[in-house]
């Protein structure tokens, strides 16, 4: 597998679908249920996670000839934690307001432990390139998770889309929240509303796989090395 | 796959050590180096919010000094709540107090303290309330907050004249404050943190602005 080109489009696709860390391997789930609340703050979230799990991944397969097989968990909560930080610190430089309202959860990324999957199963036995797609591909895949379960609990829990917009884009970006009802169903915006819609995602995913047939849903199960 | 090892280069434990070291030198520069270059934008951010917080008790056209640089840290368990020192912030206008922004803390709440920014004329009168943290039951409790309803509007231009002292209490307890329904225990702690806040701001208005900035002042009332 090493010697061969590596195949980017199944990782992409591995990422993105097929081993999808939140609908596939069911990892994240604590950030990922709690602050899909809105499309604004699971779109910061995502991007949040996206920058972690890619540098991360970058790291890890760089200094991979460096750090000993059994010292490898330690050297990669360090690098985990190194990231988290500066991320948390960039965060609260960059969108205050937005802070504000999720700041609790940025420093909980460093126990997401899809990015320590990540780091254990893919970026420490890949070269660096293969790792930052990777990164990217499964970032990627997260955060539009969190973005399309913000948009279903936003849309049906207060009938908005895009609240907030600017704690994200800036003052400029105010008038990008569309009303489409007056209030909702606020089950959606309450913990139990999130586990109802990630469970909808799962079932969709898992009964359009099972449309699609055999082949390639086994082929699912291969990406994990 | 599984079986081969890793890395079967490296060996002894002088290079495993030396890698993970390396690592931590690095991760501590990246992290150190974040920290440099935002730090100020931070401490900047974080003025600005505590300032915005300080606007909505206190209008910003009655004073003209620098007002979350102006600040002292009270220590009076007895009146303000809590034992650890709470921040206060002093407004003058030319040089000459106008009014004060006391953090108070409302010890019995229904799910513990309840904290909110005060703001005092010098004349102990209050210049408007506002709770900026609190565990209150959604739906019942919460209606202390400014977006939820007009209840904690309705201390503005109170002091202990008005109503009268010994009439501080909710309308259920005997006093002339509304009541809340559902939430007396919340609006009792809050009245009576009221209450003895304005009592200690008619004694020590003058010494708290004769402290200097952010230096933890001794105690004013004794403890009995």
């Amino acid at each position: 597998m090493t010697t061969q080109r590596p195949d980017y489009r199944s990782i992409i696709g591995a990422g993105l679908w097929w081993n999808n860390p939140g609908m596939a391997q069911l990892l994240g789930l604590c950030p990922l249920l709690a602050v899909s609340r809105s499309l604004v703050t699971g779109l910061a979230l995502g991007l949040a996670t996206l920058a972690v799990v890619t540098a991360t991944n970058v790291l890890v397969s760089a200094t991979r000839s460096l750090i000993h097989h059994h010292l490898r968990l330690p050297a990669y909560v360090l690098i985990i934690a190194t990231f988290v930080t500066c991320i948390d610190l960039l965060f609260m430089a960059t969108w205050f307001d937005l802070y504000l309202r999720i700041g609790l959860f940025i420093p909980l990324i460093v126990t997401n432990c899809a990015i320590l999957g990540r780091a254990e199963s893919f970026a420490s036995r890949q070269p660096v390139l293969p790792s930052l797609v990777d990164g990217l591909a499964q970032g990627s895949g997260f955060a539009l998770l969190l973005v399309a379960m913000g948009t279903v609990r936003e849309l049906v829990g207060r009938g908005t889309l895009l609240a907030d917009a600017e704690l994200l884009f800036g003052p400029g970006a105010t008038d990008l929240a569309i009303r489409v009802g007056d209030g909702g169903l606020s089950l959606a915006t309450l913990p139990p509303g999130a586990f109802l819609v990630l469970a909808l995602f799962v079932a969709a995913r898992n009964a359009l796989l099972a449309r699609g047939g055999r082949h390639e849903a086994s082929g699912s199960e291969e990406h994990a090395p | 796959m599984r079986e081969q090892p890793l890395n079967p280069r490296v060996d002894g434990w002088l290079r495993p050590l030396g890698g993970l070291l390396l690592l931590a030198v690095l991760a501590g520069g990246l992290v150190t180096l974040t920290e440099r270059v935002t730090r100020e934008r931070i401490s900047g951010n974080q003025a600005l919010e505590t300032l915005r917080q300080l606007n909505t008790v206190l209008p910003p056209d009655l004073y003209d000094n620098d007002l979350h640089r102006d600040r002292v840290l009270l220590t009076e368990p007895r009146i303000l709540g809590s034992r650890d020192p709470l921040p206060a912030w002093r407004a003058r206008r030319d040089g000459r107090p106008v009014a004060a922004v006391l953090t108070v803390v409302a010890p019995n709440g229904y799910n513990g303290p309840i904290r909110m920014l005060v703001a005092l004329r010098m004349d102990a009168s209050i210049i408007a309330v506002r709770v900026i943290e609190h565990k209150e039951t959604p739906g019942i409790g919460d209606v202390i907050e400014a977006d939820k309803s007009d209840w904690i509007l309705g201390f503005g231009s109170r002091s202990l004249r008005n109503p009268p002292s010994a009439r501080w209490r909710l309308e259920v307890d005997g006093g002339d404050i509304d009541h809340i329904s559902g939430a007396s225990m919340t609006g009792r702690t809050i009245v009576s943190a009221l209450r003895r806040s304005l009592g200690w701001f008619e004694e020590n208005s003058e010494a708290l602005f004769a402290w200097p900035s952010d230096e933890r002042p001794a105690p004013v009332s004794g403890d009995p």
